[in-house]
Parts: C-alpha cells; sequence; structure tokens
C-alpha cells in the first residue's frame, strides 16, 4: 500500500480503442466482398447516415437507462411523435420547400426538427410525470406501465392524425446526391450526419464539460452517492429524460423525412432497433452507443447489399457476436 | 381439488366468476348459437391458454418477454405449414405439431441461455428483438410461408365443417365437425391449462416465486436461477406453442396478422395484467374479458362517437372511434399495473387468513 498521495492527479481512464474501430473494422471486411469502390463509398455513406439517425434517437434512451434504470417502452412513441410534428411544419409550408432558396429550406428544415424536438420534450416530461415517476425502481411494473403509455400514446396519435400515411418530401436543396467519381452520396444523408455529428458532439460537450454532465454521469456511475451529496437527482433525470424524448422525436422527424412518409409504425420498428443499439453499446453509455449505431447501420447495408435475406437478422447476430465476445456490451458503464 | 392442484380460485365472487366463464365456454355452441359468437367463444379458449402460458413466466417468474406470440407463430405456422404441406391428414398435424415444439423448444433454450445470464432486463429487450426478427422473417420468406397473405389449408376429414357425425341436430345444433373441433380446442386448453396449474404449484413453481420475489435470497438456498428461469421460458413456449396450433386449426388459416402480430403480444400483455398476474385464473378471466370486450365494446363506442358527434364536440368522436378501443384498454392497462397489480384476481381474493401462506 503506498502512502495517499493528495497532490497526483486522479488516475486517468483509459479509454479502450478496439470496440470503437469495430465499424472500421466492419467495413475493411465487407469492402473486398462488395467489389466495387463506387458501390462501397455509397453504402457507407447510407450507412453513416443511418447510424447517424438511430444514435439520434437511442442515446436519450441509454442515458434514461443508465440513471435511472428505467427501460422506457415508450421511447418509441416519441419517435412517431416527432415524425407527425414535422409534418406539421413540412405541410403547411410545402411552398418554401419547393423554392430553391437553400435558405427557406434550411429554414423549414430547423423549424421542423425543432418543432418536433420541443413537443416531444414537452411530452416527455408528462409522460416521465404520470406513467414513470409511480413506479420508480421496480422493473416490472416499469415495463409494463411504459408498454401501456406507449399503447395510449399511439393510440392518441392515430385519434389525431388518423391511420393513414402522411407523405413527406426533403425540401429541394437537399433532394439528389453529390457525385464522387462513380459513387453518389445523397445529400440528404450528409445532413443527416452532419445533424447526428452536431448531437453527438453537443451530448460529449455537455457530458464532459459541464457540472450538469459531471453530475448525469455520476448519476449513472452511482445514484445512491450523487443524492447522498445533496443534489435532486430526480429533477435531473427529468431532464434528461425530456432531453432524451426531444432527441428521439428530432431523429423521428429526419427517418420520415428519409423515408418521404409518416406512419405510426416507424415507432416499434426503430424502438428495435434502438434497444440493439444500447445493449450492443453498453446501457449507459452515449459513446458506445453512438458507435454501435454506426455499426449496426454498416452491417446491415452491407449485409442488404451482400445476402438480402440475411439482412433482415443481421441485426440481431450482429448483438449476439459483440455479447460472446463483452457480455456487457462495447464499453460498459462500471457499477451495472 | 387434486385435479385443480389444490390451486381452486379463491373468494366467493371470484369463484363464481371463474365458474360462469368455464361453463359458459364448455357450452357456448348451445347457449350461443350463431358463428360469430362460436368464433368468439374458440378465440377466448385459445387465449386462456396462451395467457396463461405467459402468466407462468411474467406473474410467476417474474421474467418480461416480448417472444410469447412468436413461439405462438411458431406453433400456428408448423401445423398451418405441414397441412397445406402434406395435405389434410392427422399425421401431417402431429408432425408439425412435433416439429414445431421442438423449435419453439430450441429457441426458448438459446433465448433464455444466451439472455438470462447477463441481467434480466435484457431479456425483455431480446426478445423483443428477436420476436421482430422472427416476424419479418416470416411475411419475407414468402415461398415457404405465403409471405403477408399467409396461407389457408385443409383440416382432416373429421374437422371440417361438412363432415356430419349425426344425422339429426343436437339440442338444436348441427352435430358437425366444426362442433368437434371446437371441442377438441376446449379440451386441449383445458388439459394443458390443469397441466400449467399442477407446474406451477409444484415444489418448481415455489422456487420460481421464490426466485421472483428475491433473486439473491433464493441463490443464497442454492437453486440454480438461470436454470429455473430458462424452464419456465421452455414451459411456457410450449404452452404458447399448443396454442397456436390450435388456433391455427380453428381457423384453418395462418398468416402473420393472426400468428405473429405484435398487436397480440400487446394484447397478451393486457389480458395478463387486467386479470391477475401471478395467478392462471387471471388468464381465465382476462382472456375473457379482453374478447368479449374487443367482439363488443366497439359497438358501445360507435354509438358514443355517434354521440359526441352529433353533439358537434371536438376530438372526442375520433376518442371513440370504435377502432380506438385499445386506446381505453390502455388506459384500463396502466390504472391496474398503478392500483390493481394483482388485477380483477387480486381485487377479488379475499385477504388470506392465519395459517396461510
Amino acid at each position: 500500500m503506498s502512502v495517499l498521495d493528495v497532490g497526483a492527479a486522479l488516475p486517468r481512464h483509459r479509454m479502450e480503442i478496439l470496440p470503437a474501430l469495430t465499424p472500421v473494422l466492419v467495413a475493411v471486411v465487407a469492402a473486398p466482398f462488395v467489389g466495387s469502390a463506387s458501390t462501397f463509398l455509397t453504402l457507407t455513406a447510407a450507412g453513416i447516415a443511418m447510424g447517424m439517425m438511430i444514435f439520434t434517437m437511442a442515446s436519450g434512451l441509454t442515458l434514461v437507462f443508465g440513471m435511472m434504470d428505467v427501460l422506457n417502452f415508450g421511447h418509441g412513441a416519441f419517435i412517431a411523435l416527432g415524425a407527425y410534428v414535422a409534418t406539421l411544419v413540412l405541410l403547411p409550408l410545402a411552398s418554401w420547400s419547393a423554392t430553391d432558396s437553400i435558405l427557406l429550406n434550411l429554414a423549414v428544415l430547423t423549424l421542423a426538427g425543432v418543432a418536433a424536438g420541443l413537443v416531444c420534450g414537452l411530452m416527455g416530461w408528462l409522460f416521465e410525470r404520470l406513467i414513470v415517476k409511480p413506479v420508480y425502481g421496480q422493473h416490472l411494473r416499469q415495463i409494463l406501465a411504459t408498454i401501456g403509455g406507449s399503447i395510449i400514446a399511439e393510440q392518441l396519435i392515430y385519434a389525431v392524425w388518423g391511420p393513414d400515411q402522411i407523405p413527406v418530401s426533403i425540401p429541394a436543396a437537399f433532394q439528389g446526391s453529390f457525385v464522387i467519381g462513380e459513387a453518389a452520396v445523397e445529400k440528404y444523408r450528409l445532413l443527416a450526419t452532419l445533424v447526428g455529428l452536431v448531437v453527438f458532439a453537443g451530448e460529449m460537450l455537455v457530458l464532459n464539460r459541464t457540472k450538469i454532465g459531471l453530475l448525469i454521469r455520476a448519476g449513472v456511475e452511482n445514484r445512491e452517492m450523487v443524492e447522498a451529496l445533496g443534489y435532486r437527482i430526480d429533477r435531473l433525470f427529468v431532464a434528461v429524460f425530456m432531453a432524451g424524448s426531444a432527441l428521439a422525436g428530432l431523429g423521428g422527424a429526419m427517418m420520415a423525412l428519409y423515408r418521404g412518409q409518416v406512419h405510426a409504425t416507424i415507432g416499434a420498428e426503430f424502438l428495435v432497433l434502438c434497444f440493439i443499439v444500447i445493449i450492443i453499446g453498453g446501457l449507459g453509455s452515449v459513446g458506445g452507443s453512438f458507435v454501435a449505431s454506426i455499426l449496426v447501420a454498416l452491417i446491415a447495408n452491407y449485409a442488404g447489399f451482400l445476402a438480402p435475406k440475411l439482412a433482415l437478422v443481421s441485426n440481431i447476430l450482429a448483438m449476439v457476436v459483440v455479447l460472446l465476445w463483452r457480455p456487457r456490451g462495447l464499453y460498459p458503464v462500471s457499477g451495472r | 381439488m387434486t385435479l385443480l392442484s389444490g390451486d381452486p380460485s379463491r373468494g366467493r365472487a371470484l369463484q363464481i366468476l371463474v365458474t360462469l366463464v368455464v361453463i359458459a365456454l364448455v357450452f357456448a355452441p348451445f347457449l350461443f348459437p350463431g358463428a360469430k359468437a362460436m368464433n368468439t367463444a374458440a378465440k377466448t379458449c385459445v387465449m386462456i391458454l396462451l395467457v396463461a402460458s405467459y402468466d407462468v413466466l411474467l406473474g410467476y417468474a417474474g421474467i418480461v418477454s416480448f417472444a410469447h406470440v412468436m413461439f405462438f407463430g411458431v406453433g400456428a405456422y408448423g401445423v398451418g405449414l405441414a397441412l397445406y404441406g402434406l395435405g389434410a391428414g392427422w399425421g401431417a398435424l402431429f408432425a408439425g405439431l412435433g416439429l414445431a415444439i421442438l423449435l419453439s423448444l430450441a429457441l426458448a433454450l438459446a433465448i433464455g441461455l444466451f439472455s438470462l445470464r447477463v441481467q434480466s432486463i435484457f431479456f425483455a429487450m431480446v426478445t423483443l428483438a428477436v420476436a421482430y426478427a422472427f416476424n419479418v422473417l416470416a411475411s419475407q420468406l414468402s415461398a415457404f410461408t405465403g409471405g403477408e397473405d399467409g396461407r389457408s389449408f385443409k383440416v382432416p376429414a373429421v374437422l371440417q365443417p361438412g363432415f356430419r357425425w349425426l344425422d339429426h341436430p343436437l339440442f338444436g345444433v348441427q352435430a358437425n365437425g366444426k362442433l368437434l373441433s371446437y371441442y377438441l380446442v376446449v379440451f386441449v386448453v383445458a388439459a394443458a391449462f390443469l397441466v400449467l396449474l399442477r407446474i406451477v404449484n409444484s415444489p418448481f413453481g415455489r422456487v420460481l416465486q421464490a426466485i421472483r420475489e428475491n433473486p439473491f435470497r433464493a441463490e443464497a438456498l442454492g437453486y440454480r436461477i438461470v436454470f429455473h428461469r430458462t424452464i419456465a421460458t421452455c414451459v411456457s413456449a410450449l404452452g404458447a406453442t399448443l396454442a397456436g396450433g390450435l388456433s391455427a386449426l380453428w381457423l384453418r388459416y395462418v398468416g402473420p396478422d393472426t400468428a405473429l402480430s405484435f398487436s397480440i403480444q400487446v394484447d397478451v400483455l393486457v389480458m395478463v395484467v387486467v386479470g391477475g398476474m401471478g395467478s392462471l385464473w387471471g388468464a381465465v378471466l382476462g382472456a375473457a374479458l379482453f374478447v368479449v370486450a374487443e367482439s363488443y365494446l366497439q359497438d358501445g363506442m360507435g354509438a358514443l362517437a355517434g354521440l359526441a358527434a352529433n353533439a358537434g364536440l371536438p376530438l372526442l368522436p375520433a376518442l371513440f372511434d370504435p377502432h380506438r378501443w385499445l386506446l381505453w384498454l390502455g388506459l384500463a392497462f396502466v390504472l391496474a399495473v398503478y392500483f390493481a397489480p394483482l388485477g380483477i384476481v387480486g381485487a377479488l381474493t379475499p385477504p388470506e387468513g392465519k395459517g396461510r401462506r
């Protein structure tokens, strides 16, 4: 036992590099099978864009689970709600997205994203107060209550917007694609990648450079200790829950535009993907879910090109392989 | 008493309700003539088995699974595809059911061993993902499964509606194959239900409950948690497979909407929670209530929606639209989770006296 050295710096937490490299590894392995370089570039770009959208939806879920052990099955409802709220902006302002002006195009996209985020954030607050709060700390009832909440939310969405698909279109400036050599990269995918990166950078900055972020990280590691130090972790948690819901809404809006249509089934579909992503990434780890999102999307894209039938179960296979290698995910959070 | 494994429903009101449901189901063809009533009764029977087997997992073992309908689908597709591919014979029926049971067991073992080891909360997420993939797979492999359209097939001759086993009607009901299939469903469901009741009241069932209440203590007493939970998963999967086979046999059709859709999984959850977790009698009540509500609540809601629309109220017509009946059941579900965690059974069972567990 060495004597306690007060002056010494705290031991730095060493980040493992190998898990972060798995998407690169997958890309390198897949490249020879894909064959043509242009196809490979297109597939990879599409995969990264898809991964960014999934990450936008999933990052809130992983933090919410990490902090309060809340596994929110209602998360999918926020994804769907975000998509529908975006149509409230996109459809009335259709003339803005039809014009050639890139500024108006950007404005309508920003408005749609902000509206989706705001509404979902507010609904997240309501959901947390009404559905999640009464059953803190009881896993079984929590899962049941959030499922009940998602049933209600989905039915309300149907009641308000009707059961039919709503078509939406990407603003004129972001339609079409850049052609690099023979590879075509859609403009909207680049935009989605950019938004995803901004979300990731923002989350990393808040988590690592602010006091709130410090408290959130501490809460993920050890909730009781943070409470014992006198912080109201439940208030912090509400904020995280709202932010996570808002991001889910933003992701849902982006995905709806990408698909060109809105339907409530988008919620259940991406909830499954979000779960796979946060399991692979390590429950509670934002960085892990970032890597996992790209990994899952890349694998799905390569598999879809090389063996379409396999693509349907590629996510599950990826999860099984990762968990066999690291049972608690790529970046396990200590203490769980 | 031995038939019920010493676990009869307790409380006068509860006993009356259960007896009523059982009588209604056993004599359904004679009490409620007509095709719709008979379909409702058969669906209730199948759901009772499906929900009871789910309750073994959710109520007794305290594990949330989203793959229960996947096993239901395995059973339905096993029976359906075998009868479709091999012709309408009993051999094909049993071969299909046998294969389905083997596949279900293998899947349940794999999922259980893989995800119950890590964290029980993993199980919920992993089963959701696996069930989703299975659903997509079934609708994509259309050459084999019939895709979104599913498969219609013939059942063995004795069970076909055209088959007459008596020349004259029996108490005013045609003595045809449909009646025979109905009683086949009732008989198999009753037998399987009694077996499940036996299992949850065996020492094994007690250990499951102990693990649910306190995993650490159960493990400290020397019970292997993963082993017991995995066996529970397999038992419940078997029940669901059997229910799926019966459902396919009754409908003479198998497709993603009737056998695999995620909405069935949600329905099953609602039935277990509203009926009462941790008591198989809750499955009987929950399934009966749900199927009746599904078939008849919508009419009432349609009337309410009409009233609200006539009064010129905003949004209310949309909320009372007959297609939104799940909204109200969802509300009941959440309220049940908060205020009546043991559902109808919990509300009707009197407090236990001294000397009882």
